[in-house]
């Protein structure tokens, strides 16, 4: 093994500790029921589909669990013609 | 239309998981388009090594009930673009995978990626034997242990009855994955000889993996050994043994032996 990149690199302990602390952090939420991204997820997509027919292979949803912060994006195309049809 | 390979074993803990992103990382960063699929319904962990546990929507199970369409599921990794996760669901019960379900599920992956890898939970059970049930090939992930050895035996002959390609009469495709070699004891005499175990299973090498802090370090990063560092010894023969599975014809070397001994006997066995 290469000695100096042995000596050089950063110990990976503390970034499993962190990155254990976090997911159990959201996983222990969920397995209480509150998962509220997974909810605001699912209503955002019902709220959506009640004013438009939304082609479900058009729907990219991410999102990203933070320790301060979490990031949900529904990213969804509407066509034009679905869109006045509903509104109609 | 692509290759579906399990990754099973048996027993648990013997390093199914590291290798089913190891080798996937590796195909993948030779530019093949790879999924891996998380079989492992509730107790998944594919997610934490290759460092996506973050960012899990969707699961295997939502697309098998028609909660989420496949696409939707599917993580993409952050540093090989080819490169894809399915992962298992943590909440839900093994029953909510279906034959029917898990079969449209592979069927399109492999309309899409030049690899479907499928990563077996332990045991012998429902999980197991559906990971194993659409494979074209199977590694066998062996530890140079008896009981590991043994449980391998049992899943080489569930590889030949319980598969559509046994029921079909074909061929399965099978390669043993010997990981954790540990040089030091196997100089002492205290592990059983390679050779021993590919006399005993009778199936081809497809590598030896030693045992390595590089593969601790790894996962406690939540990136796949060969992403990690690309030169350390783990990740060396992952990515010999990625490319064995495409077809290459690699002499093996025994970890802390020297070369020439191994040539001789993985020539006997590869036939
Ligand atoms: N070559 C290796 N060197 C050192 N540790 C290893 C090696 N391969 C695997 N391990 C460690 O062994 C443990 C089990 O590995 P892994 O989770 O990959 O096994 P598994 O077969 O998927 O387990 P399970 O049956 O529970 O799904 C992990 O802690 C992993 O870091
Ligand atoms: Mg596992």
């Amino acid at each position: 093994m290469n000695l100096r990149r042995f000596f050089t690199r950063t110990q990976s302990a503390p970034a499993a500790r962190d990155r254990l602390q976090l997911l159990l952090a959201h996983e222990r939420a969920s397995a209480g029921g509150s998962d509220l991204l997974a909810k605001l997820r699912d209503e955002i997509l019902l709220a959506i589909a009640k004013h438009v027919q939304i082609d479900s292979d058009k729907v990219s949803v991410k999102m990203e669990r933070g320790a301060q912060v979490s990031t949900l994006a529904v990213d969804i195309e509407i066509p034009f013609e679905a869109a006045a049809k509903k509104a109609a | 239309m692509g290759k579906v390979i399990v990754v099973t074993s048996g027993k648990g803990g013997v390093g199914k998981t590291t290798s089913s992103a190891a080798l996937g990382a590796a195909l993948a960063q030779g530019g093949d388009k790879v999924v891996v699929v998380d079989f492992d319904v509730g107790l998944r962990n594919l997610d934490l090594i290759m460092g996506a546990e973050r960012r899990v929507v969707y699961d295997l199970v939502n697309v098998i009930q028609g909660e989420a369409k496949l696409a939707q599921a599917l993580i993409r990794d952050k540093r090989v673009e080819t490169l894809y996760l399915l992962p298992a669901s943590q909440t839900r019960d093994k029953d909510n995978l279906t034959a029917e379900g898990v079969e449209k599920v592979i069927s399109a992956l492999k309309s899409v990626f030049d690899w479907v890898i499928c990563d077996s939970p332990a045991g012998i059970e429902r999980g197991a034997t559906l990971a194993m049930r659409h494979a074209d090939i199977a590694i066998v992930v062996t530890n140079p242990e008896v009981s590991s050895v043994r449980d391998s035996d049992r899943i080489i002959g569930l590889l030949d009855s319980k598969t559509l390609k046994a029921e079909n009469g074909e061929r399965m495709e099978k390669h043993l994955l010997l990981t954790r070699y540990d040089p030091a004891r196997a100089e002492r005499g205290d592990m059983l000889k390679v050779d021993d175990v590919l006399e005993i299973l009778s199936i081809p090498l497809l590598g030896i993996i030693p045992e390595s802090m590089e593969v601790l370090r790894a996962s406690n990063l939540g990136t796949p050994v060969t992403l990690a560092d690309e030169r350390s010894v783990p990740a060396v023969a992952y990515f010999q043994a990625a490319r064995r599975l495409k077809g290459e014809d690699l002499p093996i070397t025994i970890p802390g032996e020297r070369r020439g001994f191994f040539g001789k006997m993985f020539g006997r066995k590869a036939a």
